[in-house]
C-alpha cells in the first residue's frame, strides 16, 4: 500500500469513528422499542409519523409511563404496539377496544390507549368501537385510516372512498364508507379530532389533549399508505399523498360532524369537532351510581387492581 | 393463601349449579367477569352482578362474547382473577380470545352452561355436545384444562380448583357445567374464609429491565408481571420469543407452541383427576362426567343385579384426559360404556386411550334430556359378553 493510499484509509477509519461517536439517539428512543428496529413499515408510509407524535405527546406530558399502557389489533398499524416501550397489548383482529376495556376496569388507575387501524376498529371492530363509546369507556382510540385494509394487501375497507380502487373492488369501490368522526360523536365520545400525518404539530396536540381527557376519546389519523392505496390507485407515492393533504385539507374546527366524510382525492376536514370535559366517564357514572344506591355498603374496586395478594 | 372474606358467602345454602358457580368465583377471589346474557348460563353473571359492588369486583355487560372473552384477557393482564360466562353459542364466539389467553399464558376461566347444539340448539335443555369443541375449539395447537361438576357443591368447590389451578399453569380453564347441573338446586355449604385456600400467579421479583415476560428460567411457567407495575413487558398472540417479541420462523414456532403444550404435558399427572368405583375385578368400566355420571349410576346398579361386575370413572377434570389410566384399565376389562349427552365425543378419547385392548361403547343421546338408565344397561350387557 502506497503512503498516501495509507493515510487516506487510516483517515477513513477515523471518519467512520467520528460517525459513530456522534451517532446521536433519537429524541423518541426513550418511548421506542430500539431494540425492534427497524420496523416493518414501508418508505413513505404514514404509520411511523403517528407514532412519533404519539412519543412526543407523551414526552411533552411527562407521564408516568409505567401507567401507561397500549394495545393493538391486527394490521400495519397493529403493529404500533409492539414498538412502544410500556406495558404493550397486540391482541386480536378488532378486538384492542375490549381487550383495553378489561385492562382499564382490571386497574382502573391504568392510562388506556388504543392504537389500530381503520379495518381493525371500524370493520371486524365495529360494534365494540359503538358500544365503548356509548359507555364512555375510559380509554383513547387512535385510529389510522389508510383507507383501506393494508396489512393484507389492499382490501376493500368500509373506509374506502367511493370509486377509489381496492383488491377486493377491482373496478372501484361502490360502497359508502363510513364517517367516522360523525359515528364516534353520535355513539357518545367525549373528544373527537381527525388529523392527517401532515400535521404534526397538531396531531401531537390532539393526542396530548386526548390522553389528558377522560371518557372514550377518539382521534383520526388520515395516514397515506404508499405501497397499497396510493400505488393501486396511481396517487404516487405517500408523499404525493401528503402534497395531496397540503392542497385539499380544510381546518374546520367544531364543525358539524355530519359535514366530515370523505370522498376520493376531495377535500378533507380536519379540526377538533367534539371536547366535552364536563362528560362523565363509565367507571366515575358506575361508582356515583352505586354510592347512592348502595351507599356505604358499596367497595368500588381500588385503583390499583382488584387482585388479591399477601 | 387464604382468600378475601369479602367473596364468600359462609353458611349453608339452597343454590342452582349458576349461583354456585357465581358464589363459587367470589370465594375464589374473581374481581372481573365480563359477560353477555345466554339461557341457561346467564343466573351466574345476575348473581355475580349483584354481590360484586359489595366486595370491590367489577361486572360489565359487553356487546356480545367475543367482546367479552376479549375484556377477560385484558383484565387477567392487570392481576385481578377474570371469568366470563356462556353457553353454546356465545362459547364459539370466544373461541377467537380463548386462543389469545392460551398464547399469550393469561390466566382466566370460562364457565359453559351446556345446552343442546347446533347453532341455537335447544336454548332451555341440557347437552354436554362442546366437549370436543372445549378441546379444540380454537385454532391452532395449545393446551388447556377443562372441568366438569355434577352438582351444585362440587361446581362450588370445583369452581375455586379451577381459578388455582388457572392462575398455577397461566392457561384458561374451561368449566364445562351443563343445563341440569346449572338448574338444579341442591344444598351447598360454603366453608368460612379462612378454610379457603387460593393461589395468585407468580409474580416476578426481578427488577423492571431485567425481566422478559417469556423467560422461563428452568421452569415450565413464566413469571408474571402486572399491566401498570414498570416493567414495560410486550405480550402478543403472534408466535413469539421469550421476551414477548413476535418471530416469525419454525423453530421460534417450536419453542413457542411446544411450551404452550409441554407445560401441560409435564404437569399431567398433577391436573387430571377423576373418581373411580368398584374398579378392582370390574369387567365393564362405565366412564362419565357432568350430569350423566348420576343418572348412570341407577343403570351401574341395575346391571350389578344382573350379575355384571361394573366399575366407574367420572371424569372431574375432563381436559387433559387421564389417558394413562385409560391404557391400564383397558388392558385389565372387558369394554369401557360411555353415556354422554352428545351423539360421540369423549367415547372416541377412550377409544383412543384403549388403543384396540377393549371396546368403548357409546351410549349417545342428543341432548334435551337425559339417559334413559336403560339404554345404559343395554351398553354395559354388551360389553360384558
Ligand atoms: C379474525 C381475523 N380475520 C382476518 C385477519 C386478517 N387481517 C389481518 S390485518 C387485516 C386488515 C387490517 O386493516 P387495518 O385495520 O385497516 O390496518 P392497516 O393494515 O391498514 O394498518 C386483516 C383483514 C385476521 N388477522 N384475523
Ligand atoms: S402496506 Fe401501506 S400501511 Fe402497511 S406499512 Fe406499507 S405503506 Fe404502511
Ligand atoms: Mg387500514
Amino acid at each position: 500500500m502506497s503512503a498516501e493510499a495509507e493515510t487516506q484509509s487510516a483517515e477513513a477509519e477515523t471518519q467512520v469513528e467520528k460517525r459513530e461517536v456522534q451517532a446521536e439517539e433519537h429524541p423518541v428512543a426513550p418511548f421506542i422499542r430500539m431494540d425492534r428496529m427497524p420496523h416493518i413499515w414501508c418508505p413513505t408510509c404514514g404509520i411511523g409519523t403517528v407514532v412519533k407524535c404519539y412519543a412526543s405527546a407523551l414526552e411533552n406530558l411527562k407521564l408516568d409511563l409505567d401507567k401507561v399502557a397500549i394495545v393493538s389489533g391486527i394490521g400495519c398499524t397493529g403493529r404500533v404496539a409492539g414498538y412502544m416501550n410500556m406495558d404493550a397489548f397486540h391482541t386480536t383482529h378488532g378486538r384492542a377496544v375490549p381487550f383495553a376495556t378489561g385492562l382499564k376496569l382490571g386497574r382502573p388507575e391504568l392510562n388506556v390507549t388504543v392504537f389500530s387501524g381503520d379495518g381493525d376498529l371500524s370493520g371486524i371492530g365495529g360494534n365494540h368501537f359503538i358500544h365503548s363509546a356509548r359507555r364512555h369507556m375510559d380509554i383513547l382510540v387512535i385510529l389510522v385510516n389508510n383507507f383501506i385494509y393494508a396489512m393484507t394487501g389492499g382490501q376493500n375497507a368500509p373506509t374506502t372512498p367511493l370509486g377509489a380502487n381496492s383488491s377486493t373492488m377491482p373496478f372501484g369501490n361502490f360502497e359508502p364508507p363510513f364517517n367516522l368522526p360523525h359515528l364516534a360523536a353520535s355513539c357518545g365520545a367525549s373528544y373527537v379530532a381527525r388529523w392527517t400525518c401532515l400535521h404534526i404539530r397538531r396531531m401531537t396536540k390532539a393526542f396530548e389533549e386526548g390522553l389528558e381527557r377522560k371518557g372514550f376519546r377518539f382521534i383520526e389519523i388520515i395516514a397515506p399508505c404508499s405501497t397499497l392505496y396510493a400505488r393501486r390507485n396511481r396517487l404516487g407515492t405517500g408523499l404525493n399523498l401528503l402534497l395531496f393533504f397540503v392542497v385539499f385539507v380544510e381546518i374546520q374546527h367544531g364543525v358539524d360532524t355530519r359535514e366530515v366524510g370523505i370522498a376520493f382525492q376531495e377535500k378533507i376536514i380536519c379540526g377538533k369537532f367534539v371536547d366535552d370535559e364536563e362528560q362523565t366517564t363509565f367507571l366515575e357514572n358506575m361508582n356515583a351510581h352505586y354510592e347512592r344506591v348502595l351507599g356505604d355498603k358499596y367497595v368500588s374496586m381500588p385503583p390499583e387492581g382488584g387482585w388479591i395478594h399477601e | 393463601m387464604k382468600t378475601d372474606p369479602a367473596g364468600v358467602l359462609t353458611g349453608a345454602h339452597y343454590l342452582d349449579g349458576d349461583f354456585a358457580a357465581g358464589e363459587g368465583a367470589m370465594a375464589a377471589g374473581c374481581r372481573f367477569v365480563a359477560g353477555y346474557p345466554i339461557t341457561p348460563s346467564t343466573e351466574v353473571v345476575e348473581r355475580i352482578a349483584r354481590r360484586f359492588p359489595m366486595m370491590g369486583g367489577t361486572f360489565i355487560q359487553m356487546e356480545d362474547e367475543l367482546a367479552s372473552m376479549a375484556a377477560v384477557v385484558g383484565a387477567s393482564w392487570t392481576g385481578t382473577k377474570s371469568m366470563t360466562v356462556t353457553s353454546g353459542p356465545g362459547f364459539s364466539l370466544m373461541m377467537e380470545n380463548i386462543g389469545l389467553a392460551a398464547m399469550m399464558e393469561t390466566p382466566c376461566v370460562v364457565v359453559n352452561v351446556q345446552r343442546g347444539g347446533p347453532s341455537t340448539g335447544l336454548p332451555t335443555m341440557t347437552g354436554q355436545a362442546d366437549m370436543m369443541q372445549a378441546r379444540w375449539g380454537s385454532h391452532g395447537d395449545y393446551e388447556l384444562i377443562a372441568m366438569s361438576p355434577k352438582s351444585p357443591q362440587e361446581t362450588f368447590d370445583l369452581m375455586i380448583d379451577a381459578f388455582n389451578i388457572s392462575e398455577i399453569y397461566r392457561v384458561p380453564v374451561l368449566f364445562m357445567m351443563d343445563e341440569c347441573v346449572g338448574h338444579m338446586t341442591e344444598k351447598v355449604i360454603i366453608p368460612p374464609a379462612e378454610e379457603i385456600e387460593i393461589v395468585a400467579r407468580k409474580l416476578t421479583d426481578k427488577k423492571p429491565g431485567e425481566y422478559w415476560p417469556y423467560e422461563l428460567n428452568g421452569g415450565d411457567i413464566p413469571e408474571f408481571a402486572r399491566a401498570g407495575d414498570g416493567y414495560h413487558f410486550h405480550s402478543t398472540g403472534l408466535t413469539h420469543d421469550y421476551r414477548g417479541y413476535p418471530e416469525m420462523s419454525a423453530e421460534c414456532q417450536w419453542d413457542c407452541v411446544g411450551h404452550l403444550v409441554n407445560k401441560i404435558h409435564n404437569n399431567v399427572d398433577d391436573i387430571v383427576r377423576f373418581e373411580e368405583e368398584e374398579i378392582e375385578g370390574a369387567d365393564v368400566v362405565v366412564l362419565t362426567y357432568g350430569i350423566t355420571s348420576r343418572v348412570a349410576r341407577l343403570g351401574i346398579e341395575m346391571a350389578r343385579d344382573k350379575g355384571i361386575k361394573v366399575g366407574s370413572i367420572r371424569l372431574i377434570v375432563v381436559w387433559p384426559f387421564p389417558e394413562k389410566r385409560i391404557r391400564e384399565l383397558a388392558g385389565k376389562i372387558k369394554g369401557f360404556v360411555v353415556p354422554e349427552i352428545n351423539l360421540g365425543q369423549m367415547v372416541l378419547e377412550v377409544e383412543r386411550c384403549a388403543a384396540g385392548q377393549a371396546p368403548a361403547i357409546g351410549v349417545p343421546h342428543p341432548g334435551g334430556g337425559v339417559h334413559d338408565p336403560n339404554a345404559i344397561v343395554e351398553a354395559i350387557v354388551g360389553a360384558a359378553k
